[in-house]
């Protein structure tokens, strides 16, 4: 909802949202769950942090409800840096929105990774003036997400697993859908709409632009630098890292990698020159070992 | 190659984080021949240069691990290659950031700008902003976790204020703008870059990088 400033701007307009998020492009954005995190993000080169009190990998092992964090947390990290931070809300749960963005976190990402708190509804996103980020799996849920007022899109991936090839399915799957709304003659693109379960809009927009209407980071499952330039050769605009780097053996050095990485994700030889002696990454999980109530990526509707 | 291709400029655009495509896009609509920087080497050639708005702190740490940083003060410094910052460009292009964050930067503008000035994301806001430079109708102007200009030295012009702070400048060399002009469609600001550098290339112009046209107005 847009408001008036004490200045006669307007603040929360559609372009104030999406701007912040065409700021973080070519960024990395880090899980952290400390002021101490936070710094040895930033000093890393992170665009961003996203404030939590557990990883999505912790929060996979503990099993239990997984919540908005405590406002201390919150409030220690900024106070920690000077980058923006986000945090993250349940599904649904707009009043952990309202709480966040009382707090005045930078941007709220509407996450999977937490036990969602409505089973057919998400967060009215275009009510609040901070920014949201969202997960999709595929191009119509992408768009359902934008429909409801998220800034950005994140591919959902695995969170938690250290595996990439999630990440890799989601971000396939909605390049593949962008192709098909591009090549689609104009009269089709009602039933793709339909099919999609997306706003006629939102899918006549992609076709004109040839791209989703706001920026797409990958999320879920990147833990080295190889598997942040392989998103970044993918299509992403940039990568969220959540357990990647606090669950590997030396985060100052695996954060800086991964940052050198996505700028320079075209060029193999600094790939592999930041992969060098960075010790152990995060360990992995198989997908298949999680079984069907295992997956994150299934929550979201 | 054609005149007209010779007559276009080549424009870096700084491409380690940030909005660097919307630049690109924003160049190649005013006749400029964008090329993106992500390395010393990529500098060379270039006509004119634009650091777009991203993390600041981002910025300088990634470009200073290469060495692309000295090579940025080499060019936009010592050889005083025409250069526009937007938000965090801006802010690398400052002598210093008011908190002393102790953060890399570019410099060799004489100004000293206040970081996330006007507040977090929930303050960011757009409005119709008065700037002269771009002739006399308002530009709307997008500020995203802006910075302002705490003070600036006397060979700065300081171009649009903004609830009293100064948030566009020139110097002899530089263009800075705490706002966004790429995320519109408005290419204003961009034409009066790329007019600049193309004059200074042709030696056709004043030496300036961007002619003359807002009120001199100093900041604090």
């Amino acid at each position: 909802m847009a408001d008036e400033a004490g200045h006669n701007g307007r603040t929360g307009t559609e372009r104030v949202k999406q701007g912040l998020a065409q700021m973080l492009k070519g960024g990395v954005i880090m899980d952290v769950t400390d002021a101490e995190q936070a710094r040895v993000a930033e000093a890393a080169g992170a665009c961003a942090v996203m404030a939590l009190e557990r990883v999505p990998a912790d929060i996979r092992r503990e099993g239990g409800v997984a919540r908005m964090a405590d406002p201390d947390v919150v409030t220690r990290i900024q106070e920690a840096v000077t980058i923006p931070v986000m945090a993250k809300c349940r599904i649904g749960h707009f009043v952990e929105a309202q709480v966040l963005q009382a707090l005045e976190v930078d941007f709220i990402d509407e996450s999977e990774v937490l036990t969602p708190a409505d089973e057919a509804h998400h967060v009215d996103k275009r009510l609040f003036t901070v920014p949201f980020v969202c997960g999709a799996t595929d191009l119509g849920e992408a768009l359902r997400r934008v429909g409801e007022g998220a800034a950005m899109i994140r591919t959902k991936g695995e969170a938690g697993t250290g595996n990439v090839v999630e990440a890799v399915r989601h971000m396939r799957s909605i390049t593949a859908g962008i192709a098909r709304v591009r090549s689609a003659a104009p009269e089709e693109r009602f039933a793709i709409a339909k099919e999609m379960r997306a706003p006629l809009d939102l899918v006549e927009q992609v076709a004109e632009l040839g791209r989703l209407p706001v920026v797409n980071f990958s999320a879920g499952g990147i833990a080295t630098p190889a598997d942040a330039a392989l998103m970044m050769q993918l299509g992403a605009d940039g990568v969220f890292v959540g357990s990647g780097i606090f669950k590997s053996e030396d985060p100052p050095a695996r954060a800086r990698a991964i940052v050198e990485s996505v700028t320079h994700f075209a060029d193999p030889e600094v790939v592999a020159r930041v992969s060098r002696g960075l010790r152990e990454a995060m360990p992995g999980l198989e997908i298949a070992a999680l079984g069907e109530d295992g997956l994150l990526q299934a929550r979201g509707w | 190659m054609s005149p007209a291709a010779l007559s276009r400029p080549r424009v870096g655009v700084l491409a380690v984080q940030g909005a660097f495509a919307e630049h690109a896009v924003a160049l190649a609509d005013v006749g400029a021949a964008p090329a993106e920087v992500r390395t010393a080497r990529d500098l060379d050639g270039l006509d004119g240069l634009v650091i777009p708005g991203g993390e600041s702190t981002t910025l300088g740490l990634v470009a200073g691990r290469s060495g692309l940083l000295g090579a940025l003060r080499e060019a936009t410094v010592d050889r005083g290659l025409p250069v526009l910052g937007t938000c965090a460009g801006m802010i690398v292009l400052a002598r210093a950031t008011a908190c002393g964050e102790h953060q890399p930067l570019i410099g060799g503008m004489d100004i000293v700008v206040r970081r996330n000035a006007f507040g977090r994301q929930v303050a960011s806001f757009e409005a119709d902003l008065d700037l002269p430079l771009a002739g006399p109708d308002p530009l709307r102007a997008v500020f995203i976790r802006a910075p302002w200009i705490e003070t600036a030295g006397p060979d700065v012009e300081v171009l649009a204020t903004w609830d009293g702070h100064a948030v566009a400048a020139r110097d002899r060399t530089r263009l800075v703008m705490a706002f966004h002009p790429e995320l519109t469609r408005d290419r204003r600001v961009h034409q009066v870059f790329v007019d600049g550098v193309r004059d200074r290339r042709e030696g056709t112009g004043p030496a300036e990088v961007t002619r003359s046209g807002g009120a001199r107005v100093r900041a604090q």
